[in-house]
């Protein structure tokens, strides 16, 4: 014993197991089934969009990180997915790089890197990509078109810097019917036309890379809930809150606003509520406030939507509620034990 | 009539739930051999340290007295073993100061019986004669705070104590000692608890057990007085269920104020292997020489509950217990709370309740991350601080925040949001230091 080495530990001398990468390997996880079914969906651009993006932002977080090898702890590779995923699957490329350098060097490197940003860097990247490239951006591509394994969007390898080619007569050949170009939320708020709510479930809708399949989400987030590594209580208390707005809604004017059902399962709701919104760097971590800042997100998107010059709202209503997390933790501190009162 | 949605088993909010470890559960009390040598510290509770009557070259019986208490907040020590004063000595302890020690060489071949002293009449006695009289025997805490016992147990002036409560919820992983000694000596916890409310006078005593201890229930329940003035209350496994605030909110409902002990909320709450010893010391008048421990962990051959002699060194106890030569960490008390020995030269306390050995692998410190606001510290925190919150203010060394905005004061350091922490922050680390930094800043100012 005494010609060994003791070493000297503070309590306490066990652990749960959980460390970050574990968390977030497991994120990772849990989006690749999302991935797989928006490459069989779109097949070759969609798969190109997913790699170059998530390849930009590990770059991206290497060369910013010259001290320390940060890759091992698959932030990055999160926020480089989850980008992707929320990109048009035919997006030029060459955006999807500046998108992606933007989520990391402005999202998340210039605050300090892990832990440290106040807002979701992927939606920090979207949100610069969506001013930047307006058109781009609206440009929908169809879903299961025949070819989409064996030739690319002629959009994806737009020369950078350069306006995207026009796709019209391409989506003509394609020989999908009845594609309109829009995504569900567009056609309700321009057109006033609802998607059905199956179609919506199982991905049959114009949409964002990974937004399509609003029960396949929800079966990935359901994963990652029930091994604990996200908080459920946010996409609950974002899809209730949302729920009950646009129920209160259409209780005032059933014709012209859509069902709860559609509101939730349209756009990127579903995908922002479970893999953004529950992003720990930038929500809150008291009980209460983790309500209020779902049911701020909730309520936003809705009017966002309803009432706002866009038709999705959902990045811009999770950024605010990033904005918000540290004023919301400010001011819901719990009730410590032995105490009367709440604290500041 | 009973509805079972409505008897949920009582517990507090928050918590975690480790690996229980409690293999040691189903092992039967072993008496542990005496060492050569005993070194009896003078500090073996909290308050004031007790003063030496020896000389060196003195012989003493066991059970001699060979310190009395100095006041009413100390204790007496009397010899663990038969043998030789052979020095009177500072040895390492586990908080790595040193501590002035008795040492005793052991008469080897000694039958090394208890000296046979007069036990008072108890029965008369009643509040503070029965406190000074329990003085004598010399028990202090053992669920670790080595608190004097009867300096708990008289109610502060004023108050009133409407309930003791003996914790035998033993929460920490890997300890079975309280478990052990609940299933053989059900009967000293039982007379201790008779003394205990006699000193504080409350009329009801809850003893309160864990449900992944049933069979110390079931013991206990066969046990109980006729009167029906104790009962036993289960209570959810679940880490820090055995706090003193965690369950009088599990049992009572009440929360001791901020900054208050116990007896605000008129409990007082002694562990049953202090009772039992009370129990079992008080009617004979005999003092406190041993308690028993668990020795476990992954590096420990022979893991189990022994009666051990206080002021055996620790090197000999791994020794006879077969340490392996992996063993890198030797924790005295459990995983979540006890504290790593510096030096195997420590020797056993009354306080003492596990000595733990872990071995390299068990022990690699990982890598740590920043915070990642996960909330996981908040959700686990029984007194429903904001760990994550004081983990960002003690890395910029904020410590007077911590504790005027954050409370930091009333942590208890039970290690919940640094075992959850999965960036392995050593975040109630750090609050100690904080802590331990303010507590000495008041004293210089």
């Amino acid at each position: 014993m005494s010609k060994h080495r003791i070493e000297l530990r503070a309590a306490p001398h066990q652990h749960s197991g959980h460390s970050v990468p574990t968390i977030m390997r497991n994120v990772v996880y849990s989006m690749l089934p999302i991935c797989g079914f928006s490459v069989w969906q779109y097949g070759l651009s969609a798969l190109a969009l997913l790699l170059t993006v998530t390849a930009t932002c590990l770059t991206t977080e290497r060369l910013l990180n010259r001290n320390a090898n940060t890759l091992g702890d698959w932030s990055a590779a999160i926020t480089g997915i989850l980008l992707g995923l929320t990109l048009p699957p035919a997006f030029p490329l060459w955006m999807a790089i500046v998108a992606g350098f933007v989520a990391i060097a402005i999202g998340k490197a210039m605050f300090g890197g892990l832990g440290h940003n106040p807002f979701n860097p992927a939606l920090v990247g979207r949100a610069f990509v969506q001013a930047a490239f307006p058109v781009a951006i609206t440009t929908w591509v169809p879903a299961f078109s025949a070819n989409r394994f064996s030739e690319f969007v002629p959009t994806t390898f737009t020369a950078p810097l350069m306006m995207p080619p026009d796709i019209v007569g391409w989506v003509k050949q394609q020989g999908v019917d009845a594609f309109t170009g829009a995504t569900p939320l567009a056609r309700w708020k321009f057109e006033n036309v609802s998607a059905s709510a199956h179609d919506l479930l199982t991905g049959a809708v114009t949409a964002s890379a990974g937004e399509t399949s609003a029960l396949l989400i929800f079966a990935c987030g359901a994963y990652l809930a029930i091994r604990k590594f996200m908080d459920w209580r946010i996409p609950v208390a974002v899809l209730g809150s949302a729920a009950l707005t646009a129920w209160a809604f259409q209780l005032v004017d059933p014709t012209h606003y859509p069902t709860p059902l559609f509101v939730l399962l349209s756009g990127g709701l579903m995908l922002g509520a479970i893999y953004m919104a529950t992003d720990m760097a930038t929500s809150p971590v008291t009980p209460v406030g983790v309500w209020i800042y779902g049911v701020i997100i909730g309520v936003t998107t809705v009017i966002i939507r309803y009432f706002g010059g866009l038709t999705e709202g959902v990045m811009y209503a999770i950024l605010l509620g990033n904005a918000l997390t540290p004023l919301i933790d400010r001011y819901t501190q719990p009730r410590v034990y032995g105490t009367g009162k709440e604290k500041p | 009539m009973r509805f079972p949605f409505l008897n949920r088993t009582p517990t507090f909010d928050h918590g975690i739930h480790p690996l229980y470890h409690k293999e040691t559960g189903h092992l039967p009390i072993r008496r542990f051999p005496f060492a050569p040598k005993l070194y009896v510290s003078l500090e073996q509770h909290i308050g004031k340290p007790a003063i030496a009557i020896v000389r060196v070259g003195q012989e003493v019986l066991r059970g001699e007295l060979i310190a009395k208490p100095d006041g009413m907040f100390s204790l007496p020590i009397h010899a663990p073993a038969t043998g030789i004063i052979e020095a009177l000595e500072p040895m390492p302890s586990d908080n790595g100061e040193m501590e002035m020690c008795i040492v005793i060489r052991v008469y080897e071949a000694d039958t090394q019986e208890v000296q046979v002293r007069n036990p008072h009449d108890l029965e008369e006695l009643r509040g503070r004669e029965l406190a000074l009289v329990m003085q004598e025997i010399g028990v202090a805490g053992k669920g670790g705070a080595t608190f004097p016992t009867h300096a708990k147990l008289i109610p502060p002036a004023g108050k009133k104590i409407d309930t003791l409560i003996a914790n035998g919820v033993e929460c920490e992983p890997f300890l079975t000692c309280d478990h052990r000694l609940m299933l053989e000596r059900a009967n000293d916890v039982m007379t201790g608890i008779k003394y205990a409310r006699r000193v504080c006078g409350a009329p009801h005593a809850i003893i309160a057990v864990e449900d992944n201890k049933m069979d110390a229930v079931a013991t206990l329940e066969a046990a109980l007085p006729a009167d029906g003035s104790v009962s036993i209350q289960v209570v959810a496994t679940k880490y820090p269920q055995g706090a003193a605030e965690t369950l009088i909110k599990a049992l009572l409902g009440r929360e001791v104020p901020a900054g208050k002990r116990s007896s605000a909320v008129g409990v007082v709450m002694n562990n049953v292997m202090t009772l039992a010893y009370v129990g079992r010391l008080l009617p004979l008048g005999e003092g406190m020489t041993e308690r028993v421990i668990t020795i476990a962990g992954p590096s420990v051959e022979r893991p189990g509950n022994y009666i051990v002699p206080i002021g055996t060194p620790l090197r000999f106890l791994l020794e006879h217990v077969g340490a392996r030569s992996t063993a890198r960490e030797v924790i005295l008390g459990g995983p979540m709370m006890g504290t790593t020995i510096p030096s195997v030269d420590v020797p056993i306390t009354k306080g003492v309740c596990g000595v733990l050995a872990f071995g390299k692998k068990d022990a690699e410190p990982p890598q740590i991350y920043p915070c990642i606001h996960c909330g996981e510290c908040v959700n686990a925190c029984p007194k429903k601080l904001n760990p994550t919150q004081m983990g960002l203010l003690a890395a910029k060394r904020e410590y007077g925040v911590m504790a005027e905005q954050f409370m930091l004061g009333e942590c208890f350091e039970c290690g919940c949001c640094s075992y959850v922490c999965p960036s392995h922050i050593p975040l109630v680390q750090q609050f100690r230091v904080a802590k331990y930094f303010l507590k000495n800043r008041e004293k210089v100012t």
